[in-house]
């Protein structure tokens, strides 16, 4: 951005930081409307910590002139809306980009920052030269790295602007949020029009608070002088385009597929799904808060027996207390679906961070052999999709399906051309219609291990389930043989799966012709598609991961990178399992922050230059 | 087509043992549901894990045998997707008061419109006899190595705590009265829940059908009223709530049967209705397909970029 002449912008990066419960995710949302009504394909993503209030969290919204999926490391603009946002983001700003702080704020020391924890008190000193620095240091190293600094102090501009324009001293500090994307915004030169009609839709319920606001946002772009050689402006119109995260769309996807129960136990980050249902009611869903993850599980499956479609939505913790369920339904042949939001485990581990730690726990939930499915989705549009599809796996195959998910899925909130709901239709799966007196509910005359199904409740019939081992119509047995046919019929239905599907929806390629191919699964796929751009590497997207798709002759003599997000490499054991090839390169990340472009594109230049080791940690991010 | 007693009952032979209070429990439910004239095809007993479980297997309506505890979230489950038919549930006392228990006070604070059945012989009988949660303190029944170390919990008073608007005990050997009981219990608007006295005769031998038969006495027949209408004074409240704890708490030279508490509180599917649009009659089991589509769509709306 250095120069005279405004540069023109295809790529650009806000970050925001301040106090967890401050009001930032607000105003990312309004920065991100504000762009994407001119156009722009826009994507947020949050970080924050396991807190309520007043730890530190931050969004990046980015905003593109083509759709992305991934993130960089280093942004354009970084509006620090407290102390610590100034001291924890050092060294993120691009060379040329822009910060925007309180001078107050940079004249606090180090430990006066009442939410720094002690590593990061640590690891932030030794950067500023030791001792207790004060942050007018940390602004020193900004400049130092070219970044121009823009000292406005945003919290007594709201007052000052709020009480202009009429608002008592408690309200006009509520406009904070405005001010300081307004800020943002005008230093930019982005018109004011459309930050003004995004504040009227954003307060549509509330036209005083709007009228505030809008009055607020005019009246900051009057003070703020735009940066002479930075123009963002409007690219064209939104049309139908949708702004949406990974959890929202995940519940779309079911409800096109014909979601009609979820139960669930509050668990970060797998409750926006049924909250947001609760707050639907057009969804047509019922949505049950219960007293444990237990009661979740087992009441889905009661739903899901009396003939409505269940899903749950859940993180490692709660899907570890509903594993006994699990085999439940897979032994009752009852159609189930779990979106399991990965998160920072082992136990509790890191609550509200990304990993990728559940796959093998997923694989192998609960005890005794039963079939399920496992798929992973890749993006919000992928989320959509994968959601219904796995409602229809669940009723077609009569099986517990489990929906891989991961926290940056969740919270991150994308731009994109609306789902086309006419592409799901909801299978009913294979229905008895002339049922009468007891029915063979597990009847081994099964194709595919499909007995055809009728839910209980069904008039003029009548038939059993039991968790033990069961005859036809479902009391309990012991039988050596009518063991082995059930276990066998149960067994059947993976393959008939496979078939069904075809390997077209179990895994999807990108240049499959390169020597060397990445392997991934779930949420690394647009951070791999964007750092591979003009390196000669190709991608694999594997889709299901139970059951896996064949790609031993994909594969076969190719140099193999798998990039996953946990320590052990859980995906390349599989790999070796499903394939007997062991990846070359492995390349993980357990930070639980998402994997940057930078540091990824970094990883393959090694990996091409034969610099890499076999097993590189990608530690970037705060 | 008139419905027989005998079209309640399944092909399957009970496999408990000789004695077993079981029997009678469920010949007073096959006897409920007769009648009142329930199909048996509209009627889903829903049960946990052990002797008492087995039950759903030798009625002959739906029948679901769950997981150890677990009886009555699929209860719930069932009731919620399809709230037309009759939804019974039951356990053991180790299964609905022990595994169980959280779903216990989960469900008292629902009030779905379903019957709970507790089989408290208070013995793990189908693991040959450890003590179960509803055993003595200091009591040693013939299989326990050593006295019971831990209190007892009374299912009576942890259904009131919980919120159960329908509250009763029943003496399996008196399957007249009993099923009267569950008749009431499935009558009512609400969650029933009937504490079953049943001697375990294999492991239990100090609670024994000789030990509870001069005992047992039904308070109802000696003037115990148990409605509480949904409006009433703090005072005549708080007068009822002490009544019912007297009574609840008796044990011992007398022992109390019959209806406890009868409160009149929203079920869980009224409550529902009146935020889910046309629900119970848009229940997910009962409502025509279609319009999934347009489900989506609607939520799609919210998101868009330029309203």
């Amino acid at each position: 951005m250095n120069g005279m002449e405004p540069q023109v912008i295809d790529d650009f990066t806000w970050r925001v930081g301040g106090p967890q419960g401050g009001g930032i995710e607000t105003a990312a949302t309004l920065f991100a409307q504000v762009l994407a009504r001119g156009g722009w394909w826009v994507g947020a993503r949050r970080e924050y910590h396991s807190n309520i209030m007043g730890r530190h969290s931050y969004l990046d919204v980015r905003a593109a002139r083509r759709p992305t999926r991934a993130f960089f490391e280093r942004v354009d603009l970084l509006a620090a809306l407290d102390a610590e946002t100034l001291a924890r983001h050092l060294d993120e700003v691009k060379p040329g980009g822009v910060l925007v702080y309180d001078p107050d704020a940079a004249r606090m020391p180090l430990s006066k920052l009442p939410m720094l924890d002690g590593a990061a008190y640590k690891r932030i000193a030794a950067a500023l030269g030791g001792g207790d620095p004060v942050l007018e240091r940390a602004l020193e190293r900004y400049r130092e790295s070219d970044v121009r600094l823009v000292s406005l102090a945003l919290e007594p501009l709201a007052r000052e602007v709020g009480e202009a324009v009429g608002a008592d001293a408690i309200t006009a500090k509520k406009t904070l949020n405005t001010v300081a994307v307004a800020a943002s915004l005008a230093l930019l030169g982005y018109p004011l029009e459309f930050l003004d009609a995004a504040l009227a839709d954003q307060f549509a319920a509330k036209p005083k608070v709007a009228e505030l606001n809008r009055k607020v946002a005019a009246e900051v772009y009057r003070r703020v002088e735009p940066l002479a050689d930075v123009a963002l402006e409007p690219i064209g119109s939104p049309g139908e385009r949708i702004y949406i995260n990974g959890s929202h769309a995940s519940a779309m996807g079911k409800v096109a597929a014909g979601l009609g129960f979820m139960s669930y136990y509050p668990i970060t980050p797998a409750t926006d799904e049924p909250f947001y249902l609760e707050a639907h009611p057009e969804s047509g869903v019922v949505v049950v808060q219960v007293e444990d993850e237990l009661a979740a599980v087992n009441m889905a499956i009661g739903a899901s027996m009396a003939g409505a479609r269940a899903a749950l939505t859940t993180s490692g913790p709660g899907f570890a207390l509903m594993t006994e369920a699990l085999g439940f339904a897979g032994l009752t042949e009852t159609p189930l679906v779990v979106s399991l939001y990965q998160r920072g485990g082992p136990s509790t581990g890191l609550p509200t961070r990304t990993e990728q730690g559940d796959l093998r726990f997923a694989l192998g939930a609960g005890h005794g052999d039963y079939p399920r499915a496992v798929l992973a989705s890749a993006s919000v549009e992928d989320a959509f999709a994968d959601a219904a599809l796995a409602m229809n796996l669940a009723a077609r195959f009569q099986l517990p399906v489990v929906h891989l998910m991961d926290k940056y899925l969740a919270s991150t909130t994308r731009v994109i051309e609306p789902f086309d709901t006419g592409t799901v239709v909801p299978d009913p799966g294979v229905v008895a219609t002339d049922a009468k007196g007891v029915f063979p509910r597990f009847s081994l005359a099964a194709e595919g291990g499909v007995s055809p199904r009728i839910p209980v409740g069904t008039p003029g019939a009548g038939y059993w389930i039991t968790s033990d081992e069961h005859d036809e119509i479902g009391h309990i047995t012991e039988d050596p043989e009518l063991r082995d046919a059930m276990m066998e019929k149960r067994a059947a239905k993976i393959e008939a799966l496979r078939k069904w599907l075809g390997p077209e929806e179990m895994y999807r390629t990108h240049k499959p012709e390169a020597g060397t191919l990445v392997l991934g699964w779930g949420s690394t796929e647009g951070v791999t598609l964007e750092a591979m751009e003009g390196l000669d590497m190709g991608y694999v997207q594997v889709r299901f991961l139970l059951p896996f798709p064949d790609l031993e002759a994909l594969l076969e003599g190719k140099r193999l990178v798998v990039l996953e997000y946990n320590q052990s490499g859980q995906f390349a054991h599989l790999l070796a399992q499903e394939t007997g090839r062991k990846p070359d390169h492995l390349i993980v990340k357990y930070n639980g922050r998402p994997m940057t472009i930078e540091e990824v594109r970094a990883a393959f230049e090694a990996v091409l230059s034969g610099e890499a080791e076999a097993y590189t940690v990608l530690r970037a991010g705060v | 087509m008139e419905l027989k007693l005998a079209d309640y009952k399944s092909d399957l032979a009970p496999d408990w043992c000789p004695g077993c209070g079981d029997y009678g429990i469920l010949s007073a439910l096959q006897t409920a549901l007769y009648k009142l004239g329930i199909e048996p095809s509209r009627a889903v007993l829903v049960s946990g894990i052990g002797c008492s479980a087995k039950t759903v297997h030798y009625a002959a309506t739906y029948g679901i045998h769950t997981l150890h505890g677990r009886p009555l979230p699929v209860a719930q489950g069932v009731k919620l997707a399809n709230p037309e038919l009759t939804v019974v549930a039951m356990a053991g006392d180790g299964d609905g008061m022990g595994i169980g228990a959280g779903h216990f006070v989960g469900v008292g604070r629902r009030n779905p419109d379903l019957l709970y059945l507790i089989f408290n012989n208070e013995v793990y009988g189908m693991t040959k006899g450890q003590a179960s949660p509803t055993l003595e303190l200091g009591a040693q029944p013939k299989s326990l190595a050593r006295p019971n170390l831990q209190s007892k919990v009374n299912p009576l008073m942890l259904a009131f705590a919980s919120g159960f608007t329908f509250i009763a005990r029943g003496y399996a050997y008196d399957v007249k009265n009993l099923a009267r009981l569950m008749q009431q219990g499935i009558e009512h608007k609400g969650l029933a829940m009937i504490d079953i006295l049943q001697p375990c005769p294999t492991y239990n031998n100090l609670h024994t059908r000789e030990w509870f038969a001069p005992r047992v006495y039904d308070i109802n027949a000696e003037g115990y009223d148990p409605r509480v209408p949904r409006e009433m004074s703090d005072a005549e409240r708080a007068e009822r709530m002490a009544r019912f704890t007297l009574k609840a708490t008796e044990w011992g030279e007398r022992i109390p049967t019959g209806v406890f508490w009868h409160a009149d509180l929203p079920s869980f599917e009224e409550r529902l209705g009146t935020f889910l649009p046309g629900y119970p009659k848009t229940a997910p089991s009962t409502r025509p397909p279609g319009g999934e589509s347009e489900r989506a769509r609607a939520l799609m709306r919210g998101h868009r970029v330029a309203k």
